[in-house]
């Protein structure tokens, strides 16, 4: 994975009223850097998600606490195909995630909650999270198409 | 988000615009349970076509209302789904255990 460089940084509170407007900026890096339609959205729920995680489970409720999202052009390798793609780093100080629960929970049980993690998963290529001193680290992974590959909806 | 209630014989249609995210998804929540479990309105139907996005706690939501509905025996309908509502719903695989119509004259006359 090589670095090409930031493209975004967001600062913000863990303020759910915050979450549109970070919908809104991803909404449109993601247009501009050419995702599909459909990655777009991916990529956007991907973000939210992990945002209202933060603001959960990191933080527990509290409103005023630092977020920060940084986004990245990287080139790296898919199937070993080279790929360009968006990388999303993602920083709270707030306590750390239960790695337990990484996985995500069963779908089979009709019940709320518990759905953010499984929609990163599902919408982002890979996702990664580390704890480093006092902050925990997200970082989730979308690859543009290949080169003539159809652009979806 | 906004939501506001019109009320019908046995009926009542939620209209919703704007986003249902974790800013806004307890009052989605909390109109839900009032209508469903504590007036034990025999059809709500919750119109979503202005609504373009919605997060898993917005689903959580409307999953709380399902789950009133099924203990008050009522029906609980969505409709006017957006790409994007509809993704949510086949990503937690809860798009075969709702109600869904397109339309809201077809949830009405279902």
């Amino acid at each position: 994975m090589t670095d090409c460089g930031l493209l975004l940084n967001l600062e913000l509170r863990s303020n759910p009223e915050m979450l549109c407007v970070v919908r809104s900026a991803m909404e449109r890096l993601t247009v501009e850097m050419g995702f599909p339609e459909r990655d777009c959205r991916s990529v956007t729920r991907a973000v939210d998600e992990a945002l209202t995680n933060i603001m959960r489970h990191a933080y527990q409720g509290q409103p005023e606490q630092p977020i920060q999202v940084s986004c990245f052009r990287r080139q790296g390798q898919m199937e070993s195909v080279p790929r360009e793609g968006l990388e999303i780093l993602l920083v709270d100080y707030g306590v750390a995630m239960d790695l337990s629960k990484l996985p995500g929970r069963s779908l089979d049980e009709v019940r709320p909650g518990g759905l953010g993690l499984h929609f990163i998963r599902a919408s982002m290529d890979d996702f990664a999270y580390s704890r480093e001193g006092n902050s925990n680290h997200l970082r989730l992974l979308k690859y543009l198409p290949s080169p003539g590959h159809g652009q979806g909806s | 988000m906004q939501i506001s209630a019109r009320r019908m014989d046995k009926i009542t249609i939620f209209d919703v615009t704007g986003d249902i995210d974790l800013a806004n998804s307890p009052e989605v929540r909390k109109a839900l349970l009032r209508e469903l479990r504590d007036m034990r309105t025999p059809r709500v139907v919750m119109n979503l076509r202005q609504v373009r996005y919605i997060d898993s706690s917005g689903v959580a939501s409307l999953v709380e209302g399902l789950k009133a509905s099924r203990d008050s025996g009522s029906r609980f309908i969505l409709c006017g789904l957006s790409t994007s509502a509809r993704e949510v719903l086949q990503l937690s695989r809860l798009i075969k255990i709702f109600e869904i119509y397109d339309s809201e004259e077809q949830a009405l006359g279902s």
